[in-house]
């Protein structure tokens, strides 16, 4: 198994090197830099910064340069925060998304298997129906207007929860957006486990856990819940990718200093350093991500053996 | 008392076009020991009458009628009585070994947990009695095969630890629901040689359902009918073999390929069977069944008691029937 995780993490280099090349033509084909601003730099001075960050050379060279420096793992210095290396940006930004990004998917997990489980036993019930709106009312609606209704009700009307802003990891801003993230993957999960669980109860050796007398809760804790897993567990890859993506939206609206927001930033002003390092960190997220869920799998799944 | 007596059994399946019988009027009696094969083609309501005895209905089906272990009907029962009865006292092995396993636990946990439910063993002890029954239905290196997973066994091999597992407990009575069609033909012979060692060591009842009348030859005592729901006729083995009271069974057997008789032809019964939604208001045969009269199409026959024990419901007298078995070279 670890020969074949290390031979995986191997081939993605290529992966890493195509997305990295195309991110950083498709930025420099942007029209307008890093330097240009409302008030005019001095030409003077614009040849200087353009000097400091290469940016007077041949792209050629100025991507063999961004490539040195990221084997090294310097992801080079911000064009725009003076006196900051995108190193010290993302591992500022870096904890506040984890943190919420992390404890979202964990709750999601647990809350949507549960509900999805619930559901599925009790097909075509009150609490099935109730699990299956939450799931198309959870997938359906995008995460930019369940995020201001939530503020709206907590923050706004009932006024228990601040609208949003960080306060260094304090529980009361951190609740709302873990909210948010939370009911859109938990909708996700919930409809996937309903549906996986409901077709291996219907598969062929569950009747035979029946025949022997097993008790119910016993052929599902034991029979049907691992194969049921199975596809929860794949969309779970692109779920938490997902995540990555609507972090540029929750956290604007909730304005958190995390990654997104950082992304965002970093797009607006032609940060070139910043935006490629932020994908570079989320494509190796990503590659990690696909990893992990195949090794799940090949735990969960006898018949597969890497 | 008699082991396993079923009366009057019947399922019925709420579907999209309203309630559909799947069996009606069922009725036999099975003692220690003994062995009954229920035959019929595909659809004749074989597999739902043993799974209503089991209470393994799908969803939408429901069972009328009784089912006395014992004494006691298993159909009345709670999930919870059931289960104490179900894989202890009666056991079941299916059709589809392939399918029938848990592909996602090994042979050791799907056995062991059976012996840990019903008898409280130990994991331990439990492992040990498994791997005793692997080796008792000839599964070789069973020690160590009884740690894998149900891929790493052949169909036929899957089969045998299906039965294995039926038989952890030493049940009563052991329902076989197509055992072997799913199988090679030279390992169908096996399995059959195997069951028939086992319930000579066991001395358990057997009530198989099969559509290979080659398997009944070989290990039932009683046979049954089954077409459309119901029962045509029920007999000893040799009685429906050689003496068939109804059209049905004859053209079951004439049916058999046979490699002593002339001609390259297969035989078949004409026609399909009946759609269950719409079953003919006479008998369930009477629009395949070349003795067919009116009354056979418009009044059901009742299942009657002839000498020798045998039943049959036919409007046709004995004559005519062992006559259209003379025309078709049966016996």
């Amino acid at each position: 198994m670890w020969s074949y995780a290390l031979r995986r993490l191997l081939a993605t280099i290529p992966t890493m090197l195509a997305v990295i090349t195309v991110c950083y033509l498709l930025l420099h084909a942007t029209p307008g830099g890093p330097f240009d601003t409302e008030r005019k730099v001095s030409e003077a001075v614009l040849a200087n910064l353009n000097a400091k960050y290469h940016l007077d050379l041949p792209l050629w060279q100025q991507y063999l340069y961004y490539l040195k420096g990221l084997v090294q793992g310097d992801l080079g210095a911000s064009f725009r925060y003076a006196d900051w290396s995108v190193n010290e940006l993302v591992a500022a930004a870096l904890p506040v998304s984890l943190t919420i990004g992390g404890v979202a998917m964990v709750l999601a997990l647990i809350i949507g298997v549960a509900l999805g489980v619930t559901a599925a036993l009790r097909q075509n019930s009150i609490v099935d129906y109730f699990v299956m709106l939450l799931g198309n009312v959870g997938s359906a609606v995008p995460s930019f207007v369940i995020g201001p209704v939530l503020v709206l009700i907590f923050g706004v009307w009932l006024k228990w929860l601040p609208a949003g802003g960080w306060q260094g990891f304090q529980l009361t801003y951190m609740v709302l957006p873990i909210a948010l993230l939370t009911v859109i993957n938990m909708a996700t999960i919930g409809r996937v486990m309903r549906g996986s669980l409901i077709e291996v109860l219907n598969s062929n050796f569950i009747r035979t856990a029946r025949a022997k007398g097993l008790p119910m809760h016993t052929i599902i804790r034991r029979h049907a819940l691992k194969p049921a897993m199975l596809p929860v567990v794949s969309v779970m890859g692109p779920l938490t990718i997902s995540s990555i993506a609507s972090a540029v939206v929750t956290e604007t609206v909730f304005s958190l200093p995390g990654l997104g927001k950082l992304i965002v930033n970093g797009a607006s002003n032609r940060d070139y350093t910043l935006v490629l390092g932020l994908v570079v960190l989320v494509t190796v997220f990503a590659v990690l991500l696909n990893l992990i869920v195949d090794l799940v799998y090949a735990a969960l799944d006898p018949k597969i053996r890497y | 008392m008699t082991l396993l007596r079923v009366n009057n059994l019947g399922v019925d399946f709420a579907t999209h076009d309203g309630l559909v019988s799947a069996v009606n009027g069922v009725s036999f009696e099975l003692d220690r020991g003994q062995t009954l094969g229920i035959v019929g083609e595909s659809g004749s309501g074989k597999s739902q009458t043993v799974l209503a005895m089991m209470g393994l209905l799908a969803k939408n089906g429901q069972a009328r009628g009784e089912v006395l272990f014992e004494g006691q009907n298993l159909l009345g029962m709670s999930t919870r009585e059931l289960n104490r009865i179900r894989g202890n006292r009666v056991a079941m092995i299916f059709q589809d070994p392939m399918t029938s396993l848990n592909p996602y636990l090994t042979v050791e946990r799907q056995m062991t947990e059976v012996l840990e439910l019903h008898k409280n063993m130990t994991r331990r002890a439990a492992k040990t009695r498994a791997i005793e029954l692997l080796e008792a239905v000839k599964i070789p290196e069973a020690a160590r095969r009884v740690d894998m997973y149900p891929h790493e066994f052949s169909g036929g091999m899957r089969q045998r630890v299906m039965i294995a597992m039926a038989l952890l407990c030493e049940p009563e009575v052991l329902i076989a629901d197509e055992p072997t069609t799913a199988l090679d033909v030279t390992v169908q012979a096996q399995i059959i040689t195997l069951m028939q060692e086992l319930q000579r060591d066991f001395g358990t009842a057997i009530v198989m359902i099969t559509h290979d009348l080659g398997v009944v030859a070989g290990l039932c005592d009683r046979v049954m009918v089954m077409y459309g729901g119901r029962v045509m006729e029920q007999g000893s083995a040799e009685q429906i073999f050689y003496q068939p009271t109804h059209p049905y069974t004859v053209g079951l057997l004439g049916a058999l390929p046979r490699l002593d008789h002339d001609g390259d032809t297969l035989v078949s019964i004409p026609g399909n069977p009946p759609n269950m939604a719409h079953m003919p208001a006479g008998c369930a045969f009477c629009e395949r069944c070349t003795l067919a009269e009116a009354r056979c199409h418009s009044e059901r026959p009742a299942l009657q008691t002839l000498e020798g024990g045998i039943l049959r419901a036919c409007h046709k007298s004995l004559a005519e029937v062992s006559q259209l078995k003379e025309m078709s070279h049966v016996g």
